[in-house]
């Protein structure tokens, strides 16, 4: 029980010090981005202008959320180091876990707040253009018949809102809270923050490869040893982060089920505990 | 390096090798429910550039592919035909499950692209320019067909490419097929049942077989009972020469209305 009060501070800490340190700005450019992108595609037909909000929206989501968790976890550590305070906080009686967890659930909270206010902003946007598009349809189907009103209708609600999107949007979050874990272990044992957002962004790119490697490697293609030996470190030291794109499919009407989600989700689960209980058992032994 | 360090990793390998199972169940499921399902190969790479193919990989398609469509749609605005083509080409690889690209693309092509060869002012051979107005039209086929292998589960490019068959390449056997295949989805509006009748209707020797779908249709009740399909079933009874006793004004139902 204390050290969840331990973890609540630490965490509670962290995500005012990251408020204060101005970072919801970026909000303003997402606004400026799916708002003007919105002003900009207004001369397409209404499913291509739904698409394309879909697409920009969704992918800013994914960039922001994602450059949100490597830059704000990666400057922790240097930043506590530098201002001394770390050494207030591990010279009382606080676990070096509960220090990283705290830090850890501090982001996690900024990353859910975040992508909660990038979602009720392009969800706004997107209902708002639905209702632009219900009333020009109503107005053009006036003198039609109920069901071609209603097959009209159902074409443009079809094309703007779906149940799926908000599983789209949840693997978004898992996503940037894997790369915050992920981004937290690397800066166990890196010396600059630098260093740790290079490394971090390599991986994102390396990430994204896993699933070829993999697939590849368990292949078992007559190649050269060293390039399978590549293959297979690539697949077993990195996470699989295709498995977390699938808002791509999402916005373009594929359906997710339940099962796939809760699959990804625990996925995304098991790579945050992995990265985290590597964190704490590299940073346990850290010389400070 | 440290012996934790060390020991990290290699923990980090053996938890890697104990979670291949999962992705790999993961990633197998998520194909069969068509999720990433994107060949990215070296032909899109070419197309796209270096950034373009990166930004791919990383999981930004979607944004990708809404970039270039708005290109495309400036390669419109400039009645660059070609262009278009290939940007068409390029969003929907990237996008292959978003059906209003397959269908923008078909349109584009089948539609605007084929009208402006056959109205194409330079090119002074009217045969040539038939030509060119025909390969526009079948590359609209083209971008329908390839649509529809990759979403073979939905009755909405069906429909389009039935339209398409129908209206620009009379070929009606074919769109009846289309049609008939988009009405076989639970979802798929109800004219298109009708729509595969009227044109089996129109398919040289199908007459028989077209006469007995549209009556079936009929039978069904007040929904599909419009004009149209009533005055086709009298003209088809005419020229069948139906018995009397046989015919839709024959009926109880129908006397009834």
């Amino acid at each position: 029980m204390r050290l969840a009060v331990v973890v609540w501070a630490i965490g509670r800490n962290t995500l005012t010090d990251l408020v204060r340190q101005k970072v919801f700005y970026f909000l303003l450019i997402f606004g400026l981005l799916v708002i003007g992108n919105s002003a900009f595609i207004a001369k397409l037909s209404f499913q291509e202008q739904f698409q394309m909000l879909k697409d920009i929206s969704l992918g800013a989501m994914s960039v922001f959320s994602s450059l949100l968790a490597i830059l704000a976890t990666a400057n922790f550590l240097p930043k506590d180091m530098e201002d001394r305070t770390i050494y207030t906080i591990l010279a009382k009686p606080v676990p070096r876990y509960c220090y990283l967890l705290g830090k850890l659930c501090g982001i996690l909270a900024l990353l859910a707040i975040a992508i909660l206010l990038m979602s009720g902003l392009f969800l706004g946007v997107l209902w708002l253009g639905e209702s632009a598009a219900l009333a020009e349809t109503r107005a053009q189907f006036a003198s039609a018949s109920p069901e071609d009103l209603a097959l009209a209708i159902k074409e443009v609600t079809a094309s703007t809102f779906n149940a799926n999107l908000l599983p789209g949007i949840l693997v978004i979050f898992i996503k940037a809270a894997l790369l915050a874990s992920l981004t937290l272990f690397i800066s166990t044992f890196a010396t600059s923050s630098i260093f740790t957002i290079l490394m971090a962004v390599a991986l994102y790119f390396i990430g994204h490869l896993q699933a070829t490697a993999r697939e590849y490697w368990l292949a078992g293609v007559d190649v050269d040893w060293w390039s399978r030996l590549l293959t297979a470190i690539v697949a077993l030291l990195f996470p699989d982060l295709q498995a977390f794109n699938l808002t791509d499919d999402i916005i373009a009407g594929t359906a997710i089920s339940l099962k796939l989600f809760l699959g990804t989700a625990a996925l995304g689960g098991i790579y945050i505990a992995v990265y985290f209980a590597l964190s704490a058992f590299v940073f346990s032994g850290r010389e400070l | 390096m440290k012996w934790r360090q060390v020991a990290a990793v290699l923990l980090l390998a053996l938890c890697g090798a104990a979670m291949l199972p999962l992705q790999g169940r993961l990633t197998r499921e998520a194909q069969a429910a068509h999720f990433r399902k994107t060949s990215l190969d070296i032909g899109l790479r070419e197309r796209i550039g270096q950034a373009g193919f990166l930004a791919a990989l990383s999981g930004f398609r979607s944004p990708l592919a809404a970039i270039l469509w708005i290109e495309a749609h400036t390669a419109w605005e400039n009645t660059e035909w070609g262009r278009m083509a290939g940007l068409f080409d390029t969003v929907t690889t990237l996008q292959p499950r978003s059906l209003t690209y397959w269908d923008m693309a078909s349109w584009h092509m089948a539609w605007n692209a084929s009208i402006a060869a056959l109205q194409n002012e330079k090119q002074a051979s009217e045969a040539l320019r038939i030509k060119a107005q025909r390969e526009y039209i079948h590359l609209g086929r083209d971008f329908l067909e390839r649509g529809i292998k990759n979403n073979p589960d939905r009755y909405q490019l069906y429909l389009q490419l039935a339209v398409l068959l129908r209206d620009k390449l009379e070929d009606h056997c074919a769109a009846s097929e289309a049609f008939a295949k988009a009405a076989s989805f639970p979802d798929a509006p109800s004219y298109a049942a009708r729509f595969a009748g009227y044109e089996l209707a129109k398919c040289p020797g199908r007459e028989r077989d077209a006469y007995e779908k549209l009556r079936v249709l009929w039978v069904q009740g007040e929904k599909q009972r419009l004009p149209s399909l009533i005055n086709l079933l009298r003209d088809m009874e005419n020229r069948l020469d139906i018995p009397a006793d046989e015919r839709i004004d024959s009926t109880p139902a129908f006397r009834q209305n």
